[in-house]
């Protein structure tokens, strides 16, 4: 009976382990798939025989791809929402769920259900291009930091964490004669600390991920982020290949080294995710400590 | 401390006779306009489903026509079929979505059986990773593995000997919701697992030694203590899912997208995009939005009144 029992769990085990090692690898091999292929040589990578490591190193493609028109404006405007953005969206919610927690606020409760609303409910996309055409927001930089102040989850994050700090704090600030202000540049942003870093590292990712606002409201190049530049990329293999013979005559080019679709796909595609790859196993735990601050009062 | 001097800003000295309550909304009124701005002013827009609206006119030149968009859905036999393929589209992904949200359960289950701390914190920080990543990037890993030209299934596959030339994966119809699923998991399974894992650390550690004494084996104790203690999480975030059941959004069947799969792959939000900016069809699209958001809105409300019935607490 008991050897019975340690038998199986014994294959438990051995069935768990290997199946969590299975979607780790899952996980992981397409992001080293997506490497090897952009160090390898370009001419083997096109024929898609970089497969498990990669063949006849070489870092080229990288200072290639930068070169390429367009491609560097869209880093920096991918760069430039990232760091505006986050730093916008940190102030607003960390400030308007401060003021939310002032049980004195006219029509407290209102506007916070007001706000919190829009969390489930939008009047849909196309009434809401008309409307951001209206507000002169197409092929405008501001599209991409102004909507993104207010975002309803975060500030629960920060009301909620507010009202986990000792009340006393504040009080006796206030009773020192310091005015809202004060109270919030002085005593609370300090103490919100953690949860704004939190804010700071989910928005960012939000920045520097969002694809769809470039779709609908930019028409303008100059306004393309990599993210939609990679998506073009994907779709237009005619716009590759234009990219590919303004980007240097091939006469006289190593074929290796020679830029082909796979290896621009592959390359802008490892640029767009590098960030994201080295900030997050630095900031994971703030990841996990937002989602579960979040789901006591989501 | 300097007592009593309020130079903290210009609303406060200047508005030193505004009573504090309206003090406290001035602060939060430029932030609410945002909201009001971008999430209630598109309300509005509504407006442009009663109307034939063409892009480069104006809405006083386009001819008032009514209800006519919302008779064509359900009037116009082409029209009405494709809001139905549409309709059904939507719900299979996310019927499909709520199915598989009992993955995430599972994983963390699972996962609270390993032992080996340095192999579950490593499984755990390499599989969120991928929900961190955007549905473009999503796309172009799709792309490189399976693109037929040289993707790296079709490679494996040829080698094997199991194809004999390049399937294109990509544009292809057959099981487009299934390949829609597969994919959202692999990007959220271990990430939505995260919340679940952290309900299983909370549950008492005492349950299962007492379970033990009384000769609970490993099965016993996954079914009687810790599925339980998550159960309350799993509700939630049901309720959510619910709540959020039409919104599946498009980004994911915006970018996997292509002239063979969109009969499968057209959810309402991408149908509305490809109606309305790509089509044209401003005031159609707009009338199919507006019901749309109607339908949310009363999920929404059926949800809430769902979790303060079970829960006795509201979900917004």
């Amino acid at each position: 009976m008991t050897s019975r029992i340690r038998f199986g769990d014994a294959a438990f085990q051995t069935l768990n382990y290997l199946f969590f090692a299975i979607f780790t690898f899952l996980c992981l091999f397409p992001f080293y798939y997506l490497f090897i292929n952009t160090i390898s040589s370009n001419d083997l990578s096109a024929r898609g025989l970089v497969t498990w490591y990669p063949k006849e190193i070489h870092f080229d493609n990288y200072m290639q791809v930068l070169k390429l028109k367009g491609l560097s404006q869209a880093a920096l405007v991918s760069l430039g929402r990232t760091v505006i953005g986050t730093i916008a969206c940190v102030i607003g919610s960390a400030f308007l769920g401060f003021i939310f927690t002032k049980r004195k606020m006219w029509g407290r409760t209102f506007w916070y259900r007001f706000m919190m609303v829009t969390m489930y409910f939008n009047a849909g996309i196309i009434p809401w291009y008309v409307i951001m055409m209206k507000l002169h927001m197409t092929n405008n930089f501001l599209a991409y930091i102004l909507p993104a102040i207010v975002s309803p989850f975060y500030v629960i994050l920060v009301k909620t964490f507010v009202e986990s700090l000792p009340e006393v704090l504040q009080e006796s600030a206030e009773m020192d004669g310091a005015g809202t202000m004060t109270v919030f540049g002085r005593i609370v942003l300090p103490l919100i600390m953690p949860i704004a870093a939190t804010i700071a590292i989910f928005a960012a990712v939000g920045q520097w991920n969002s694809f769809i606002d470039t779709v609908f409201l930019m028409t303008d190049q100059k306004y393309y982020t990599l993210q939609f530049v990679l998506y073009k990329y994907l779709n237009e293999s005619n716009s590759i290949a234009s990219i590919i013979r303004s980007s240097g005559g091939a006469a006289n080019v190593d074929l290796s080294k020679m830029q082909t679709a796979t290896s621009i796909r592959t390359t802008v595609s490892m640029i767009v995710v590098i960030p994201i790859l080295f900030v997050y196993p630095f900031f994971q735990r703030y990841f996990v400590k937002g989602i579960m601050i979040g789901a006591v009062k989501g | 401390m300097k007592p009593a001097v309020r130079t903290d800003s210009l609303l406060a000295r200047g508005g030193r006779g505004i009573p504090d309550r309206y003090r406290l909304f001035l602060y939060a009124l430029p932030f609410l306009v945002l909201v009001f701005l971008f999430s209630y002013l598109p309300l509005y827009g509504w407006i442009y489903a009663l109307y034939n609206y063409r892009p480069g006119y104006t809405l006083s030149n386009s001819p008032f026509v009514g209800l006519h968009w919302f008779r064509s859905i359900f009037a116009n036999p082409t029209q009405t079929q494709e809001v139905l393929r549409v309709m059904r589209n939507t719900l299979a992904m996310s019927s499909l979505g709520i199915l598989t949200s009992v993955l995430p359960v599972a994983f963390a289950v699972l996962l609270s059986e390993i032992r080996t701390m340095w192999f579950k914190k490593t499984v755990q920080i390499l599989t969120t990773l991928p929900n961190f990543i955007s549905w473009v990037l999503v796309y172009s890993i799709a792309f490189m593995m399976f693109n037929v030209d040289n993707g790296l299934i079709n490679k494996i596959m040829i080698d094997l000997g199991l194809q004999d030339r390049g399937i294109n994966y990509l544009a292809t119809d057959s099981h487009t919701w299934l390949a829609m699923i597969l994919w959202s998991t692999w990007k959220g399974l271990g990430w939505g697992a995260i919340m679940y894992i952290a309900a299983i650390t909370s549950i008492d550690q005492e349950l299962y030694d007492a379970a033990k004494v009384d000769g609970a084996g490993r099965f016993r104790m996954m079914w009687h203590i810790t599925l339980p203690g998550i159960m309350p999480t799993f509700f939630v975030l049901l309720l959510l899912s619910i709540a959020n059941f039409i919104n599946n959004g498009m980004e994911q069947y915006f970018v996997f997208q292509n002239a063979i799969n969109k009969d499968h792959i057209e959810v309402l939000d991408l149908y509305v995009y490809n109606t309305g900016m790509l089509g044209a069809n401003f005031s159609f699209a707009t009338a199919v939005s507006m019901l749309k958001s109607l339908v949310s809105i009363a999920l929404l409300f059926f949800a809430n009144r769902m979790s303060k019935w079970v829960r006795g607490e509201s979900i917004i």
